[in-house]
C-alpha cells in the first residue's frame, strides 16, 4: 500500500511534468540530443529563468538529467537504467530534505 | 527555504544537496558530533535513530539502529574516514550490526561527505552521497518508503489532534 502511494505520487509528478507543451517539446529535443539550458532558452519566447524552471520540473519527474560542464548545464533525456537511478536519487533527496527540515527546527529551538 | 541547491548525477550514483542554515558552523558541528543531537534529526518522525556507539574520531565508527513503528530494529553503521572540526566529515555508511561489513543479502554501503562553510553569519552545508550500486539505493529507499508512511501517519495524527 505504501509503495502504491509512492508510485501514485510519482505518476502525478510525471503527468504534471508532461501536461505542458513547452516541457514536452524540451523533452523531445533532449531525448534526441543533449542541449544546454541556454541553448534551449534561445529556442523559446520566454526568459532563461522560465526555461530553467521547466527543466527543473522535468528533472523532478526524473525525465531528464542535468550535468554541469564548465559554465553550461547540459540537459539530457533520461532513459532506462539512468532513469531508474535518477528516480531513486530523487527519492533519496526527499530523505535529506526531511533531515534538513529537522535540523532547521532544532537550530530554531536554540534561540 | 533551507535547501538551496541539489544536483543528481545518476551515472555516478551521486546526490549533492546544499542548504543554508541559520547558525554558525561551530553550532552545526554539534549536530554531528553529539549523538544525542544527531538522534534528533537523523531518523524521521516515527523512525527514531538510537546511537549505541559514536566514536567521532578519524577511523572511529558509529553504530545505531532505527526503530520502526512496529518496533522492528534496523541496525546500521558509520565509519568516519576523515574529520576536520567545524569543516568537514567523510564517512562510509552501511547496514547491519558490524561496521565495514555487509551482512549476507545486503548490498555494500555508500560514501558521504558533509562540508560546512561560514556563510552570511550562518552555515552553508553541502552533503554529497555516492552509492556503491543501484541495489544499495533500493535498500536505503525501502527504508525511505517506510519513513514516508511514518511521516504521513504522524502528520495525520497531528491534524486529527488539532481538529
Amino acid at each position: 500500500m505504501v509503495v502504491e502511494l509512492l508510485e501514485r505520487d510519482e505518476v502525478d509528478r510525471l503527468f504534471a511534468a508532461l501536461a505542458d507543451a513547452t516541457r514536452r517539446d524540451i523533452l523531445t529535443r533532449v531525448l534526441h540530443e543533449e542541449a544546454s539550458v541556454s541553448a534551449l532558452a534561445a529556442r523559446y519566447a520566454m526568459s532563461f529563468a522560465a526555461v530553467q524552471k521547466h527543466v527543473a520540473v522535468l528533472e523532478r519527474a526524473a525525465l531528464v538529467t542535468k550535468e554541469r560542464r564548465g559554465r553550461e548545464q547540459l540537459v539530457r533525456g533520461a532513459v532506462d537504467t539512468v532513469r531508474a537511478a535518477n528516480r531513486l536519487l530523487a527519492q533519496y533527496e526527499e530523505i535529506w530534505r526531511g533531515r534538513i527540515e529537522r535540523i532547521d527546527a532544532l537550530l530554531a529551538d536554540d534561540s | 527555504m533551507a535547501v538551496i541547491d541539489t544536483t543528481r548525477d545518476p551515472r555516478a550514483l551521486t546526490l549533492a544537496i546544499t542548504s543554508q542554515l541559520f547558525a554558525p558552523p561551530e553550532r552545526v558541528w554539534q549536530l554531528w558530533a553529539d549523538p544525542r543531537q544527531l538522534e534528533r534529526w537523523w531518523g524521521p518522525p516515527g523512525f527514531p535513530a538510537t546511537f549505541i556507539e559514536h566514536d567521532f574520531v578519524p577511523g572511529g565508527a558509529a553504530r545505531y539502529f532505527m526503530t520502526s513503528p512496529e518496533g522492528e530494529k534496523n541496525p546500521a553503521w558509520m565509519r568516519f574516514r576523515r574529520i576536520e572540526p567545524h569543516t568537514s566529515i567523510e564517512m562510509d555508511e552501511g547496514f547491519g550490526e558490524v561496521p565495514d561489513e555487509a551482512p549476507p543479502g545486503f548490498p555494500a554501503g555508500m560514501r558521504m561527505t558533509a562540508r560546512l562553510e561560514d556563510s552570511y553569519g550562518g552555515t552553508r552545508m553541502t552533503i554529497t552521497t555516492t552509492f556503491s550500486s543501484v541495489e544499495t539505493m533500493e535498500r536505503v529507499l525501502a527504508m525511505g518508503q517506510q519513513e514516508g508512511l511514518a511521516l504521513a501517519l504522524s502528520q495525520a495524527d497531528a491534524i486529527l489532534a488539532a481538529g
